[in-house]
């Protein structure tokens, strides 16, 4: 499997550079100018600037994205804590640089849980489907890199999808998988149901997390955006751990079942 | 409740409308909470500054790019066969540039940035000379990055050098805009980030509910899955709408009541012109029928309707004869029903018509989506009803689409082409910028503009226009050059033949003196208006040698259609959806016509970017009828 892995990390580079080929069917020659006809009324030399100018200006641009899809508290019987959930684009529309942020940390005074951070370049592929390679670092609970590879994008009936394997330095293979669906009860008032859920090729035991499907979290959030870009909400999450998982929880005295209420900020900009 | 400052200026307004007629144009005969209309220029020199001003929109500040201070810019009136000077002065931080749209200017007085000459630095003036060829109504705008959405466009009126065909005692222009106090290129941003964050008319639970109780659970969940399904929607109507925009007619929104102003029993033109960035409009005036007697510039046999959906960029010039003493309400609603302009049309300054509530949401249909019959026979019949009925004339299109003779029998055209034309057309994959290929497009010149099918009146259609002269050039098209509008809604993409503007190598190749068909397929959701500069398009819906001659054609969503060109004018020349963001996003391409004297072999030269040839018959010069070539011919323009 972690064979598997890496040939699919080679296939994204070997995919990469053959694509970039792709739109230049016919041979490129220096002489030939897309258009130069006005070339002879005002130079060719400040035609060409102003041709690279129009062009980069229609299509080639790149843009920026930030989205806290998740910035809430979640209040348990056990604790409570913050929790985000984030991403940031930077690119134009084929090639972006990728970056994603997940963690937790106790607003009981007990630290950070988890902090992981994610580096990808990400190459769309299809009309709704992004392929990512690149690294994590976890910051928390235990400073540990992974190579990455991702699946993202937006499956039929409009299911965002994100999937990602992970191989840490260890060698130990990890999976997560997260599924989120929006519904308009009206223009501004969405109730998102969501999914993720995590697995795992070995035990890992410095980690507590068991082999195979080790946890689901599935949620419910209501929000309600009073500009697109900025939209409070409350909801419920069921967290449960399972397999080995869930014994490593249940040795150490915690509840591999639990139910949260969520209250945060979606936003992006 | 009307001030006595307002009834001085009301007053003041309909002395100049009604009293000292022939003083002041008739454009400035209204007047509007103290304002009155559009100042104008006339004359063979102007001199137009380019600046950032402050404007104030339903009481609101905002900031303002565009010409002489004025919002619109001021209206330009030339006289046919004279020759203008435009000086336009940049007095931005960054560049601009003036094209007048629909006019035949000698290339490097178009007006397009990188295309026909090197645009405006800041601080600069250019010099813009041009003998006036024709006569109607145009505008002209900036083509400059974002700035048409600022504010920067301007009408354009053009007095014909012999008799006007058109009779009117009394003429208006309406420059119908969307205006935004947000950045443009903060909705580009927003747009590429979540291209339907600005689209505040998606379905809804309550339309599920309604749907529901009307055609049943099951079937509107199948409705809703199959949209789903193919990650579209039926809402997708326009990319941007209020509230981000506010409608203005010359300016003013429907809050701020442009005036039109009338004596009962005369003939009323109204010289219409679509300026906005982004939005499609139906316009109406209820209660009253319009007598549509021009479109872009070019007078067409009077036609009688009720409605009619105007692209971006697109003119209309209608006469309406109000008889009775009393106010009608002329309304500009844009195409996705979240907002409207309206203006009152009265016997009198000051008055305000009753506005008319905004209807409900149209959706978009399978007909829209390019759909083959088989896979709308299984579809659900809901959304499909108003339009449902037209697809009785699809079969028989099918096999019009080489013809001139869509979709009347009107026996075999003279004129037409030959059944199989020399045609060029990309290749064309789905991949990150084209989420869709329509399966099978047809013709839609006889509907309406979409969401207008099931109206109870009478609405316009592209195929009921009639150009009031013969056109000037009715040679055959002697090859065709087929283009696909292409799309994907979810990353923000739009392009031609899946090639964005950033990516040509080449420009679309035209021999001077040729004759070509353009066909237009749309594989994307959107109605896109396609505007070519530097040339007509002689539109193919049937009108024989009185096609209507358009500078930008409306193509529907899954539609294909022609358009026959004449290659008069030497030059390269902008091509585009004249939806801005789409533009901004890679939807152009420079069409070259090449000097007749210059080599043109018919092989990849001629095809601009990805465009592997598909010789459907041999075209060698036997085919190409040489006697309508020769430039002896009369010819309109020259």
């Amino acid at each position: 499997m972690r064979k598997v892995m890496f040939a699919a990390l080679a296939a994204i580079a070997v995919t990469t550079s053959a694509s970039a080929q792709a739109h230049d069917d016919q041979p490129p020659s220096s002489s030939e100018k897309p258009w130069s006809q006005a070339d002879a009324y005002f130079g060719k030399e400040t035609m060409a600037d102003a041709r690279r100018a129009v062009q980069a200006g229609g299509g080639a641009q790149n843009s920026f994205y930030v989205l806290f899809n998740q910035l809430e508290a979640q209040f348990s019987d056990e604790s409570e804590s913050l929790y985000w959930n984030g991403q940031a684009s930077w690119g134009d529309d084929i090639n972006k640089l990728w970056i994603k942020s997940e963690g937790r940390t106790s607003l009981n005074g007990d630290g950070t849980e988890d902090a992981e951070l994610q580096a990808l370049y990400s190459r769309a592929i299809s009309p709704y489907w992004n392929l990512q390679a690149g690294v994590r670092h976890d910051f928390e609970p235990h400073g540990l890199t992974h190579g990455v590879l991702a699946l993202q994008g937006l499956a039929p009936y409009w299911f965002e999808i994100d999937a990602s394997a992970f191989l840490s330095e260890k060698g130990d293979l990890t999976a997560r998988f997260e599924a989120e669906y929006e519904f308009l009860l009206t223009q501004r008032l969405i109730l998102q149901p969501r999914i993720e859920a995590n697995f795992s090729a070995q035990d890992i035991a410095e980690r507590e997390t068991g082999s195979g499907l080790n946890s689901i979290d599935a949620g419910l959030r209501l929000r309600y955006e009073f500009v697109r870009e900025l939209a409070p909400y409350v909801g419920v999450e069921w967290q449960s751990e399972f397999g080995g998982s869930r014994d490593y929880t249940r040795v150490a005295g915690g509840d591999p079942d639990q139910v949260v209420v969520v209250g945060g900020i979606r936003t992006w900009f | 409740m009307l001030s006595r400052r307002h009834l001085l200026h009301y007053t003041l307004g309909a002395g100049a409308a009604l009293g000292v007629a022939g003083m002041l144009p008739a454009w400035a005969r209204s007047s509007s909470d103290g304002n009155l209309g559009i100042t104008s220029a006339s004359g063979t020199a102007f001199d137009l500054e380019i600046a950032e001003f402050p404007v104030r929109i339903n009481g609101k500040t905002g900031k303002a790019v565009g010409i002489n201070g004025q919002l619109p810019g001021p209206l330009l009136r030339f006289r046919e066969g004279e020759t203008v000077t435009l000086n336009v002065t940049n007095k931005l931080q960054e560049d601009t540039s003036v094209h007048w749209h629909g006019l035949l200017v000698p290339f490097q007085m178009d007006g397009v940035p990188g295309v026909t000459f090197p645009g405006i630095k800041p601080g600069k003036t250019y010099r813009y000379q041009f003998p006036v060829r024709q006569n109607g109504t145009y505008w002209y705008h900036s083509h400059s990055g974002l700035q048409e959405q600022l504010g920067h466009y301007g009408p354009i009126i053009i007095e014909p050098s012999e008799r006007d065909p058109i009779a009117y005692d009394r003429e208006y222009v309406l420059v119908l805009s969307d205006w935004s106090f947000t950045d443009p290129h903060r909705i580009y941003a927003k747009l590429k980030n979540n291209a339907e964050s600005l689209n505040f008319q998606r379905r809804t639970l309550p339309d599920f509910l309604r749907d529901a109780a009307n055609s049943g659970f099951s079937d509107t969940l199948k409705d809703r899955a199959m949209w789903g399904k193919m990650r579209m929607s039926p809402r997708d109507l326009a990319d941007v709408g209020a509230p981000t925009y506010t409608y203005l007619i010359n300016g003013h929104s429907t809050a701020e009541n442009f005036n039109i102003v009338f004596h009962p029993g005369e003939r009323v033109r109204l010289r219409i012109i679509n300026a906005s960035a982004m939005s499609l409009f139906n316009v109406r005036i209820p209660g009253l029928p319009m007598t549509v007697v021009q479109s872009d510039g070019l007078n067409i046999q009077p036609i009688e309707t009720d409605e009619f959906q105007m692209g971006v960029a697109e003119t209309y010039d209608v006469i309406v004869a109000p008889e009775d003493d009393q106010t009608y309400a002329f309304v500009a609603e844009s195409i996705d029903r979240s907002g409207q302009a309206v203006a009152t049309l009265g016997p009198r300054p000051g008055l305000r018509a009753a506005v008319p509530d905004l209807r409900p949401v149209p959706s978009l249909t399978m007909k829209d989506m390019g759909m083959s019959h088989k896979s709308m026979a299984g579809m659900s019949d809901m959304e499909n009803r108003p339009t449902m009925s037209d697809m009785s004339g699809m079969s028989s299109m099918d096999h019009m689409t080489h013809g001139d003779m869509p979709l009347t029998a009107m026996g075999p055209d003279p004129h037409g082409p030959p059944t199989q034309l020399a045609s060029v057309e990309a290749s064309l994959k789905k991949g990150p910028g084209v989420a869709n290929i329509a399966a099978m497009p047809s013709s839609r010149l006889n509907e309406p503009g979409i969401g207008l099918s099931d109206q109870p009146h009478r609405t316009l259609t592209y195929s009921q226009l009639r150009s009031l002269e013969p056109n000037p050039d009715s040679r055959s098209p002697q090859r065709e050059v087929v283009i696909h509008l292409t799309s994907n809604m979810e990353r923000y993409m739009w392009s031609f033949d899946g090639v964005k503007f950033s990516e040509v190598t080449q420009s679309i190749r035209f021999r001077e003196g040729e004759r070509v068909r353009l066909t237009l397929i749309n594989d994307t959701m959107m109605p896109h208006p396609i505007h070519l500069h530097g040339m007509f398009f002689d539109l193919v819906n049937g009108g024989g040698d009185h096609k209507p001659r358009k500078h930008t054609v409306v193509v529907k969503p899954a539609e294909k259609l022609s358009v026959d060109v004449s290659a008069e004018h030497v030059g390269d020349w902008a091509f585009h959806c004249h939806l801005l963001y789409h533009m901004h996003a890679g939807m152009m391409q420079v069409v070259s016509v090449l000097p007749s004297t210059d080599k043109m072999p018919m092989d990849h030269d001629m095809m601009g970017h990805d465009m592997p040839m598909e010789h459907e018959m041999p075209m060698d010069h036997d085919m190409m009828d040489h006697s309508a070539m020769g430039h002896d011919k009369p010819e309109e323009m020259k």
